[in-house]
């Protein structure tokens, strides 16, 4: 059976009008700032299909900046989201565009500040719930549902046991992994779903290992 | 797991318990939750409910114009004048509309069971609640009724208005609304499945035309009278009127009708009042003469 949980039924809460349009976009530009791992100075938006041509009625806009802002589902400042991300400073733009994508509600998301920049595209895919399908250029698919990081590396033999040793040295199971890359023997990404939430301090140990260049954390 | 709605009768009278009690249990087992971890997650949702009508009763505006206020037009209504249909049914409706005018203005809704039919059963249960006066706890079981009869929907038909049409939106949270009024009022689980399957035989072949593919027009009005549809079907069991159709098989028959349903009528703002002429010019106005919706 499909639904097993009330809460399915009778749930869940979160910013209407749309699922898919409001609450899913929220957790896709909320999954780039916690990729991005701070507050970005500038975002560019692009929005395709159904998001490109009904996001002034959704608040398809608001829900993404509102994630960027680091708001959940259900935060109340969601609505004034685009009024509190100028009063920061932050530079928005919105691009609607008109190639026809993939999946229907789609937004590739350009972030930055003056150290680094970050670009994903996240797709909406029903019932507030949202997966990341690429970044910075690699192909993935990450739901956000279950704590996971991402690990950028060399790709080179190796690379891939040190990072695993570490983990299961801390008695952290993977659920899910898969590894990409742009061109063989240059960067690489790993994206490493986990059962168990990953501390910082396994983070920093991480990153010491040879060939990895950079670890970010995404967890609900 | 009880499949269907027989199933979840029978469960109920078998045991001498509600059937909020047979969903309670249920839970607890499937997701080896505690009682007390089920019933506060319950409560933390109710009280999301009661926020969204309470600001929905002091006027809110959707980001298009669309909608927003009919909840204030209806309660200032309802104390200056006698209202025909009486003062429950009229307020059942009212906070129906203000939980959906407070969603279309991307307010925090509890989707019950989808975010466009999220009116109809904290709707009636804040009207109903007036007159019956239940304990908090009685409130929460409302919504374990609603959701065991929403579950049996959703794995037998569907509750999405892409696959089904408005039936299975506001058609489903109607008949799970119907089914927790009667529990509520002391009916027995056989006269909720009973107003379940009046309210569902009233809501058959209900389309979802979204205009301009909002979550506005009609679905704010649609909640309202979903809300009243329970509430009728509700009393109308409780006098002891039973289905013909058995609730199961109505059911089945809403799946059905949902299959057979053109795409136009099925959330794709094509068909209905979508494709009327106001309906297309105010389409035209939300997104500028360079829609991209054909």
């Amino acid at each position: 059976m499909k639904f097993r949980s009330v809460f399915d039924i009778i749930g869940p809460v979160m910013i209407g009008p749309s699922s898919s349009h409001t609450a899913g976009a929220a957790r896709i530009g909320r999954m780039a700032r916690k990729l991005f791992g701070r507050e970005p100075k500038w975002a560019k938006i692009h929005l395709y299909g159904s998001f490109a041509s009904t996001y002034k009625g959704h608040g398809t806009d608001v829900a993404i900046i509102g994630g960027l802002l680091d708001f959940d589902t259900f935060d109340t400042r969601m609505s004034e989201s685009i009024k509190i991300a100028t009063e920061r400073d932050i530079k928005i733009e919105f691009i609607e565009e008109e190639a026809i994508p993939d999946h229907p509600n789609t937004a590739r998301i350009q972030i930055g500040d003056e150290k680094e920049d970050l670009e994903l595209v996240g797709i909406s895919i029903g019932g507030g719930k949202a997966e990341i399908t690429e970044l910075n250029g690699f192909d993935l698919q990450l739901s956000g549902h279950h704590p996971a990081i991402l690990v950028m590396h060399n790709d080179r033999f190796g690379a891939i046991a040190s990072v695993t040793q570490i983990l299961a040295k801390y008695e952290i199971n993977i659920g899910h992994m898969e590894v990409s890359r742009r061109e063989q023997g240059k960067e690489a990404l790993m994206v490493i779903e986990t059962d168990e939430n990953i501390d910082p301090e396994i983070i920093t140990q991480l990153e010491k290992e040879d060939h990895i260049i950079q670890v970010a954390k995404v967890s609900e | 797991m009880f499949r269907n709605v027989s199933e979840l009768v029978e469960l109920a009278e078998n045991q001498n318990i509600s059937i909020s009690e047979v969903m309670i249990r249920q839970e607890m087992e499937v997701t080896e939750k505690s009682r007390e971890k089920v019933m506060g997650q319950m409560d933390e949702n109710l009280s999301v409910m009661e926020k969204a009508v309470e600001d929905g009763l002091k006027g809110v505006e959707s980001r298009s114009g669309l909608t927003g206020g009919d909840a204030v037009l209806i309660q200032n209504y309802m104390r200056d004048k006698e209202p025909l249909s009486g003062h429950l049914l009229l307020d059942a409706v009212s906070k129906a509309v203000a939980t959906n005018e407070v969603n279309a203005a991307m307010g925090i809704i509890c989707a019950t069971p989808t975010a466009g039919s999220a009116g109809c059963v904290p709707g009636t249960l804040f009207a109903v609640k007036e007159k019956l006066n239940p304990t908090r706890e009685q409130m929460i079981r409302y919504l374990f009724t609603s959701g065991a009869f929403g579950q049996v929907i959703a794995n037998n038909a569907s509750i999405s208005g892409a696959a089904g049409g408005c039936q299975a939106e506001v058609g489903s949270a109607a008949g799970m609304a119907a089914a927790a009024i009667v529990e509520m009022a002391g009916g027995t689980p056989q006269q909720s499945a009973e107003a379940m399957a009046i309210t569902l035989k009233n809501m058959l072949g209900l389309v979802c035309d979204p205009v301009a593919g909002l979550v506005e027009v009609p679905c704010v009005k649609r909640n309202a009278m979903g809300a009243s549809n329970a509430i009728v079907s509700a009393d109308m069991a409780l006098a002891g009127v039973t289905s013909r159709i058995p609730c199961d098989e109505v059911i089945d028959a809403m799946f059905r009708i949902g299959q057979r349903m053109p795409t136009a009528f099925k959330e794709t703002a094509q068909g209905g009042l979508a494709a009327t002429p106001t309906g297309r010019a105010i389409e035209e106005q939300i997104y500028g003469t360079k829609s991209k919706k054909e």
